[in-house]
């Protein structure tokens, strides 16, 4: 049974937490933050301040060493591992070094979190069909990470992390393969899910992106997180498309 | 959701995963041939256990003359016939016996007029035992110079031995079955430990470990029933040739080696069983590992 805490409706809840690795010094410290359902944020920082530790908490690839971390009502310090996998097809992450894998067609790495949630398999392909020719893909669904582009890698990553619409999106750099004009149109993906609801968080250090959107951010600095408001209107960069997820009543466009 | 066809985790084209079918191989066809033994011996020693443990000889010197010879052969049966346990007991033909020295006498044995033992043979009944002691004293007091000659005492020893060597080769399985158990778990360890960045991802995209377990499984199953039917493929002529190379050894020395259906039906099942063993072992393996995990 899971074990609800007081985040009073937050998505994600940090409470002093606080992170190192061995007996090293702190790599995070004193983090406190709340994630309300629907928000949008990007997490910014220099090279190295910790943004990828900090995602890494929040999809449960790292447990704090101290503090109190909660994911969608549940103390995730308290959960049992067997309720973990539930959590984590809550979340959907695209890894700084995208994690496909390797031996796997495009096509299998995005259907991959429908077929682990037992969707079937012609729902899958409907929903993985329509995902790859949204990123620009349905030519390469039987090509191999290995022999794909960076940006094609990528967007393999994205379509994979979104698929089966995942509540809280966590992206590490998703733009950093790309060239501008894939930049923009994955980020309207980002934003079409925001508009279903998602919570999302990305971390970039695009500002242009950044500015363009104008959706507050998380500065992550020496270990310490500060949560400054948007700057720009967000309406700049409003989303064309409509995309529809298992589960979702909503369709393609 | 278990899937039979489709595997998330790359082919074990470096580790040991890869020398599994050839080792299920192997030792699915030393369980066939060592079952195939187990089989063979069970049938003899069922032979030898009713056919000739239940008999014995009495054998006695020859009188003087035929009539007294009658004599004593009658009188030798009726305090055989007399004696609970005994379920017959009749005179070997004269004819008979010089048949059965013919091989040592020659064939001169039935013309020549020489004073052959008298031989009576004894079928016994399971209950109640024959005193074998106190049978030979009774029969030497009604005709001195009788023996009788156990055929029990040596073929209880055979059997013991035959037994011993059955369970030697049901031991054999045995071992068999848990070498296949132990290369199957270490396979699937260092498939765990090749595969750990794979693992991770099916993790953090919402895998439960019986989902990666249900994958090892399915793996596991596949490779050793391919290796198994391979065994089993290669058992099948060898057995062929025991029983062929049995049947040219002297008749009677061994009972024919020859297999039904009901026999090959368990042949056939052994690569199945080295497939079902191999599955639950990946499978017990990999929920053991990943729950140790964090």
């Amino acid at each position: 049974m899971a074990v609800q805490d007081d985040s009073g409706g937050a998505v994600v809840r940090f409470e002093n937490v606080g992170l190192r690795y061995g007996l090293g010094p702190e790599v995070l410290r004193d983090i406190s933050f709340s994630l309300m359902p629907g928000s949008f944020h990007f997490l910014t920082g220099p090279s190295g301040a910790g943004k990828s530790t900090l995602l890494k908490l929040m999809y449960l690839a790292l447990r704090p060493t101290r503090g109190l971390i909660s994911l969608f009502g549940n103390d995730t310090s308290r959960a049992p591992r067997s309720e973990l996998p539930q959590m984590r097809r809550r979340i959907g992450v695209v890894f700084q070094e995208f994690r496909l894998l390797d031996h796997l067609t495009a096509y299998d790495n995005v259907a991959l979190p429908l077929r682990i949630g037992g969707v079937r398999e012609d729902q899958v392909k409907k929903h993985v069909m329509e995902l790859l020719a949204w990123v620009g893909l349905k030519d390469h669904m039987d090509a191999r990470p290995p022999t794909m582009s960076g940006g094609q890698q990528q967007r393999v990553a994205i379509a994979r992390a979104v698929i089966a619409g995942p509540e809280l999106l966590l992206a590490d750099e998703p733009a950093g393969n790309v060239d501008d004009r894939m930049a923009v149109r994955l980020l309207r993906l980002f934003e079409e899910l925001h508009r279903l609801g998602r919570t999302i968080v990305i971390a970039t250090h695009n500002e242009a992106l950044v500015r363009r959107l104008g959706h507050p951010r998380m500065c992550i600095e020496d270990g310490r997180l500060e949560i400054r408001p948007g700057l720009a209107d967000p309406a700049a960069g409003a989303p064309s498309v409509r995309l529809a997820f298992p589960g979702d009543s909503e369709e393609f466009a | 959701m278990m899937s039979w066809r489709r595997f998330d985790l790359p082919n074990d084209r470096e580790d040991i995963g890869r020398f599994l079918p050839w080792l299920v191989a192997f030792m699915v066809y030393l369980s066939i041939v060592a079952l195939a033994g187990l089989l063979a011996l069970e049938r003899m020693t069922a032979r030898w256990d009713h056919g000739v443990v239940g008999t014995l000889t009495v054998h006695m010197a020859p009188a003087a003359t035929a009539e007294q010879n009658a004599r004593r052969l009658k009188d030798a049966t009726d305090v055989l016939t007399a004696t609970p346990g005994v379920a017959r007991a009749e005179p070997v033909p004269a004819a008979r016996v010089a048949e059965l020295l013919e091989p040592w006498l020659g064939p001169s044995v039935r013309d020549a007029d020489l004073p052959l033992p008298l031989l009576i043979d004894v079928e016994l009944r399971d209950e109640p035992e024959v005193d074998l002691g106190q049978l030979g004293r009774s029969l030497d007091a009604v005709v001195p110079g009788t023996a009788v000659d156990d055929h029990r005492s040596w073929l209880r020893r055979l059997v013991s031995l035959a037994r011993a060597v059955e369970a030697l080769a049901a031991a054999m399985l045995g071992l068999v079955a848990l070498v296949t158990v132990v290369a199957v778990v270490f396979a699937t360890r260092a498939g765990l430990a090749v595969n750990r960045d794979v693992i991770e991802v099916l993790h953090l995209i919402g895998a439960h470990d019986a989902y990666i377990a249900s994958q090892f499984a399915a793996r596991a199953f596949k490779t050793a029933f391919k290796g198994g039917l391979l065994g089993f493929l290669l058992a099948a002529p060898t057995l062929f040739a025991i029983g062929f190379f049995a049947a040219r050894i002297e008749e009677g020395l061994l009972p024919r080696i020859e297999f039904g259906p009901v026999h090959w039906g368990m042949f056939a099942a052994v690569p199945l069983l080295a497939a079902m063993a191999a599955l639950v072992s990946a499978r017990t393996t990999v929920l053991r590992t990943l729950g140790r995990m964090v």
